[in-house]
């Protein structure tokens, strides 16, 4: 578990899943129904080689071990040595990069722009959303993505209004990765030259770390949280593209210093956009939509003209996205 | 952050290299953690010790080099040692940086027998 967050990775779960099917980090999907851990602590000698192969379904019982014991190195040579130092030199993300980079071709190809929203829990994500996406309509479809640890309450009020959504539930998991992306993308009936909008779950730290291949990460800061958030979470602010300062309707009710704030984030990022905005008010949509008219543009000068999803993405109905809200939950 | 996923993603790094070099035994896995990268460097030791068990890295010890955070100041035009993200320049105490190294999480390498 995540020491910082408990973030756990055996309970993720994305609407269309059957019950106990989960997605851990690495990517590997499995079920099984009961809760287990992998502490064992006696000393074994047996001999036999096996590990995980997954993308079925099977039980644990004594599985969950690597043995090495019958491969070459176990021909010892008496009085030599045979500890020796391999280079490995891996990024430790690498299995999620290289999945987002997939997510981004896949997404590109289809001349799809995605923006990944982070925020703290409560920084009025979901209602900015449902308001671009009404503000949006008739000027280019939108898609959402929705994270949380639990509920599919977020893709439930984006469903109403139209838009295709669906949920994916991270268990104890603290943010979203590529992996859970990839799967939500075959099963999201999303239009080609739409907008994809990926609300992250709601955490300033674990979500700067992991691409998801979106196109820019946006950050969302209530005025309602404090000035300084972009100097206690720099990692988020700095991997952001833009930010959002919302629920700027309240700012007459509040001590909440918006220069201040401004400043704060521009030290942690000094290119980061900013846009302050009131999802109640209306204050700041158009330049919020301009901004994202102006990424889906250039998203939609994809190479080639056919438009072609990848295997598994269900075929958008472009001429109408509001009909395209029916999809499997 | 998220410490457990990095130890995941370290043991499975660490499995495929022993695999592949046909180990019996991995004594040894050392990482590199830059310190821009967003990672309690404790947090990841204590996971580590947790996950690693059942793996090739079982009796593993774990080696963290921590790598400086540099940065190029536009001001000063030339590359600083920062320890963090947000931090002002040593040399001229503005913010005008653009970080260039220590936001890296690699394995390096493993010991095996």
């Amino acid at each position: 578990m995540c020491l910082t967050c408990g973030c756990g990775h055996d309970e993720a779960h994305v609407e269309g899943d059957g019950a106990g099917w989960h997605t851990h980090a690495d990517g590997t999907r499995h079920r099984h129904d009961h809760a287990h851990d992998h502490a064992h602590m006696h000393a074994h000698e047996h001999q036999h080689a096996h590990e995980h192969e997954h993308e079925h379904e099977h039980e644990h019982g004594a599985a969950g071990h690597l043995h090495f014991g019958d491969g070459p190195a176990g021909a010892v040579a008496t009085g030599m040595s045979q500890s020796r130092m391999v280079r490995v030199e891996r990024d430790i993300l690498a299995a999620n990069d290289a999945i987002a980079e997939r997510n981004r071709e896949r997404l590109r190809a289809r001349g799809i722009f995605a923006l990944n929203l982070v925020s703290s829990p409560g920084s009025g994500k979901t209602t900015l959303l449902v308001r671009t996406i009404e503000r949006l309509a008739g000027v280019a479809p939108v898609a959402v993505i929705e994270g949380d640890q639990q509920t599919s309450f977020d893709a439930e009020r984006i469903r109403a209004t139209g838009a295709p959504a669906i949920q994916i539930n991270t268990g104890k998991g603290c943010h979203l990765d590529a992996r859970m992306i990839e799967i939500a993308l075959g099963r999201l009936a999303a239009a080609d030259d739409s907008v994809l909008m990926i609300e992250n779950v709601g955490n300033l730290v674990c979500p700067a770390g992991f691409d998801l291949g979106e196109a820019h990460k946006v950050v969302v800061l209530s005025v309602t949280e404090g000035e300084d958030k972009p100097l206690k979470y720099p990692d988020m602010f700095h991997a952001a593209s833009l930010m959002l300062l919302n629920k700027v309707d309240l700012l007459p009710h509040l001590s909440f210093d918006v220069e201040r704030c401004l400043a704060n984030a521009r030290q942690v990022h000094p290119g980061i956009e900013i846009i302050e905005i009131s999802a109640t008010s209306g204050q700041g949509m158009a330049d919020w939509l301009a901004w994202i008219e102006r990424g889906a543009r250039v998203s939609r000068h994809r190479p080639g003209a056919a438009p072609h999803s990848a295997p598994g993405v269900v075929e958008p109905t472009r001429s109408a996205p509001v009909a395209a809200a029916a999809q499997r939950s | 952050m998220h410490e457990m996923a990095l130890a995941e993603g370290v043991r499975e790094i660490v499995d495929q290299a022993a695999r592949s070099n046909g180990a019996r035994r991995v004594a040894a896995v050392r990482v590199e953690i830059g310190r821009l990268a967003q990672v309690e460097v404790e947090a990841l030791r204590f996971a580590f010790e947790v996950v690693k068990r059942g793996s090739a890295a079982d009796s593993a010890r774990l080696e963290i080099v921590e790598s400086e955070g540099s940065a190029w100041c536009m001001r000063c035009s030339e590359s600083v040692v920062i320890s963090g993200r947000g931090e002002p320049c040593p040399k001229c105490a503005h913010y005008q940086l653009q970080v260039t190294g220590g936001d890296r999480m690699r394995v390096l390498e493993i010991e095996i027998d």
